[in-house]
């Protein structure tokens, strides 16, 4: 009778344990929720008081009205073309001209549909002049569609260079002097049809010139107009290693370029969305990031003597496969060292592989090792993800990040989501052959999802504000950029959505706010000084930022670098390691000013 | 030597665990399975002779603590250990005169993606892309499975799938290798290998297990012409319970003529005659 008793008691007890297990993922959603809302739109001034910023929606005012236009495929990839064609709305910032303002190059990726280049006139207005200059008509039959574009000034004459990346021929464009722009690829040796979603320019060898990595995402082989096969696609969609080879181009100097990939050992096959260089174990030269759909990532140390290894897997952030389509490194504990942000897909219920913030791990004289806190620093959920800048859109001496969403936003409010996984389980033999696939008959795929600006709070945690600061849109989000477009000491931003507008936010920080600029040139390093790494020390801080040769998703930032400083009246010095090697020291250097550094010979 | 059959399903899952990983490297660290292992035989221990008076099954806690770790795909581990716990509880809680109802594996796996979709989702991707493994699976767990005497049971499932893929391609606009490809995928492997024949939740008879894997799969049929991306499982939690209580009603009802009987035929004898 007690025995009875008893397990009666003890079932009870595991009954209610039971029912608080059931009732705790509602719990951890609800408190999650209420830590990462979005929040209301403030208004300016409501943005401006809590969060020291405010974002306006400014193209039009500018004078930017650019619209993406997506490809249309050979017919056989009709019934899943949103999803095929889902790809080719990049930006890339530089000033292009030399007259100190910064200018944007948008890709276009319909056969006849236009890229522009958007001249900043200084004025608060841009103009397009990108058919004037002849990098408008890139987009043709025969020869492909845009995917992205990245500068860099190759061959060291002061004027930065355009290489344009297609599912095509890749285009590269020399400045002749910000008057024109004139094509050498064939003279460059770039290969004649490529399937590239990503380049970066860095010069890995340290020879003062250029190279350029191209990542790509279908094989060379596969002609996407012109498909004599419908078994295109990934064999797997964790473990898939039949995508593009990616390509190294050695800049030789004479305005040619050498393909060294596989004496580099870049020799894998996955499907590559984004790449970018930072020099993670310190040795000075530029190591390289790979982000891969469909399966694990690469970390590419440079070892010197034009070789590369892939240390993905012994330093953590290349042993689980995910859905890699965005990569940038950035400061975000102002420690002076690199933080890798890869966004990755979260499908609520559905593929849940989440964004990565990986902080490095290893102890002094160890190898690179990484941590994920993205889940501990609230950047691990954002949809389906693509571009990802960093940069102190408050200026409050903390990196904050931007993260543009959503991948097709179909006709339909109807998900495709049930197929996908239907199929994706499948063999190879199905999932690789697009006739297998349901068509979507105009069903979204992660469509109408809102971007993230996430603020970091400086005590390791982030809070996603773009609601509140106002860019909060619901466009298939693309490639994003941060620049100072109108020299005014504040990061704008500007975000590229497939098949949508190209969006400019104007910045509007709160004037308690102080900053710092660097415009670097370089003289023994390449002349766009990419790759060379800023320091910046102030009020006991520290943090790092470096000159951008492409990074994000189709994307480039401005190639200075921008502080924000919080209060600080001062900073104490800043330290500028370029690309040759060479260390200069700047003591208290103004604040509030873009500083024109010229390498010392 | 012969082998526990009480062995087989935590041997079979632990090769294919092992084979998967090593092939693929499908453990996204150890600390995923660590815990939900862990977590689901520290429960067993804890909560079994507790809440029902019998001896602690290690082995089925095993299987599906393992079985958590490879269906249940997540960025963070909390859902492993919950998932885990949920499993091993719900045998002691869930139980209709002496027998729990649900398989604890799939009923943890359904509260995972019924109640935190936001950070878990299934299996739903291949492993890989050579058919070798896939096959040796099959056949190593159709071997193992067929000692067991429960391979009819995962082969009229299979059977039933093909046939309700059919009918699924004729009404919807999914080719039928679309509505096969499912059944290719590890997914698939381990529901059908270990989920649906489990002992302890299927209905003893031989033809009425097979029968229960066809109901199984048509109300999966059901689940997937409506769209819902984890249809097995739910098809399975709610044809298990149901199986289960239409057996004890048809056993209680057979014990019942069966004493009925004998009493008439006492009766009937001592009877005196008209």
């Amino acid at each position: 009778m007690n025995a009875d008793r008893g397990r009666l008691a003890a079932r009870l007890v595991a009954t209610a344990v039971f029912v608080g297990l059931l009732a705790t993922p509602l719990v951890i959603r609800q408190r999650s929720s209420r830590s990462g809302a979005a929040g209301p739109a403030l208004g300016e001034a409501g943005a401006l008081e809590r969060y020291g910023f405010a974002l306006r929606e400014y193209s039009d005012s500018a004078g930017i009205r650019f619209t993406h236009q997506a490809p249309a495929l050979d017919p056989k990839l009709d019934p899943i073309l949103p999803w095929v064609a889902a790809y080719g709305a990049g930006v890339a910032v530089t000033d292009f001209d030399r007259d100190g303002w910064q200018d944007l190059y948008a890709t276009n990726s319909a056969i006849g549909s236009r890229n522009a280049l958007y001249r900043n006139r200084g004025d608060g207005t841009f103009e397009d002049v990108a058919a004037a200059l002849d990098v408008a008509d890139v987009n043709q039959a025969g020869t492909g569609v845009s995917m992205g574009a990245v500068w860099g000034d190759y061959d060291n004459d002061g004027y930065e260079d355009l290489l344009v990346y297609k599912w095509g021929r890749p285009e590269l464009f020399h400045n002749d002097a910000g008057r024109r722009f004139t094509v050498v690829t064939g003279e460059a040796g770039l290969p004649a049809w490529i399937n590239a979603n990503t380049a970066v320019w860095f010069d890995y060898d340290r020879d003062g010139r250029l190279d350029l990595f191209v990542g790509c995402f279908y094989p060379d082989d596969v002609d996407l107009w012109n498909l004599p096969t419908t078994k295109i696609l990934p064999e797997s969609f964790e473990y898939a290693q039949n995508g593009g080879r990616n390509y190294l181009f050695h800049n030789a100097g004479d305005g040619r370029f050498e393909d060294v990939t596989a004496r580099a050992g870049l020799t894998s096959r996955r499907w590559t969305l984004a790449a970018a260089a930072a020099d993670v174990d310190g040795d000075g030269d530029p190591d390289l990031f790979v982000a891969n759909d469909f399966g694990v990532n690469e970390l590419y140390l440079n070892e010197g003597g034009g070789r590369f290894r892939d240390v993905g897997r012994e330093s953590n952030l290349g042993r689980a496969p995910k859905s890699g389509m965005g990569a940038s490194f950035g400061d975000v504990l102002n420690r002076g060292s690199w933080t890798l942000f890869v966004t990755n897909i979260s499908e609520p219920g559905v593929l849940i592989h989440g964004n990565d913030l990986w902080i490095p791990s290893q102890g002094p004289g160890e190898g690179p090792s990484y941590r994920n806190l993205a889940g501990a620093m609230g950047v691990e959920l954002g949809g389906f993800p693509f571009g990802a800048q960093f940069g102190d859109l408050n200026n409050d001496g903390w990196l904050d990040l931007v993260v543009a969403n959503g991948f097709v936003t179909g006709e339909s409010p109807e998900s495709y989501w049930y197929d996908y996984s239907m199929v994706a389980g499948g063999h190879e033999g199905i999932i690789a052959d697009a006739r297998h696939w349901p068509a979507m008959r105009g069903r979204s795929l992660s469509g109408s999802q809102e971007d993230q600006v996430w603020l970091n709070d400086g005590a390791g945690r982030f809070q996603n504000v773009a609601r509140a600061v106002g860019a909060a849109n619901p466009f298939d989000g693309r490639a994003v950029a941060v620049a100072d477009l109108w020299n005014r000491g504040v990061l704008d931003l500007l975000i590229a959505y497939q098949r949508g507008p190209l969006l400019v936010y104007r910045n509007r920080v709160a004037p308690n706010r102080s900053w710092i600029g660097f415009a670097l040139e370089g003289k023994r390093s390449n002349r766009s000084a990419i790759g060379a790494e800023v320091r910046l020390y102030w009020d006991g801080v520290e943090q790092m930022q470096q000159v951008d040769g492409g990074s994000g998703f189709a994307s480039q930032n401005q190639r200075r670098t921008h502080f924000g400083l919080g209060t600080a009246a001062t900073v104490d010095s800043a330290l500028i390691r370029w690309p040759s090697g060479l260390v200069q020291r700047l003591v208290a250097p103004a604040v509030g000013t873009l500083h024109r550094i010229v390498e010392p010979t | 030597m012969k082998l526990d059959r009480r062995l087989i399903a935590p041997l079979l899952i632990t090769l294919v665990l092992a084979g998967a990983h090593w092939s693929f490297g499908v453990l996204r660290g150890y600390e995923a399975i660590a815990l939900a292992v862990g977590l689901a035989i520290a429960t067993e221990l804890a909560t079994r002779r507790v809440l029902t008076g019998q001896p602690a099954q290690i082995a089925s806690a095993y299987v599906s603590g393992i079985s958590i770790t490879i269906l249940v795909r997540s960025p963070v581990l909390w859902p492993y250990a919950l998932g885990a716990v949920i499993s091993v509880l719900s045998k002691g809680v869930l139980r209709f005169r002496g027998r729990h109802l649900w398989n604890p594996t799939n009923l943890g796996i359904c509260a995972l993606l019924f109640l935190a979709p936001f950070a878990v989702a299934p299996l739903s991707v291949q492993w890989g892309n050579n058919v070798w493994p896939m096959l040796v699976i099959w056949i190593i767990g159709l071997n193992a499975l067929r000692l067991a005497k429960r391979a009819h049971i995962t082969l009229a499932y299979i059977a039933s799938f093909f046939a309700f893929a059919f009918v699924r391609s004729l009404i919807s606009d999914s080719t039928f290798v679309s509505e096969v490809a499912p059944i290719t995928g590890p997914m698939y492997q381990l529901f059908a290998l270990f989920m649906i024949t489990d002992p302890k939740t299927t209905v003893h008879s031989r033809w009425g297990a097979a029968l229960v894997a066809v109901a199984v799969a048509f109300v999966e049929m059901l689940f997937r012409l409506a769209e819902v991306i984890y249809a097995p499982f739910y098809a399975l939690f709610v044809v298990g319970p149901i199986a289960l209580l239409v057996e004890m009603w048809w056993q209680s009802r057979t014990a019942r003529a069966a004493v009925v009987e004998p009493a008439a035929a006492v009766q009937g004898a001592t009877a005196p005659s008209a």
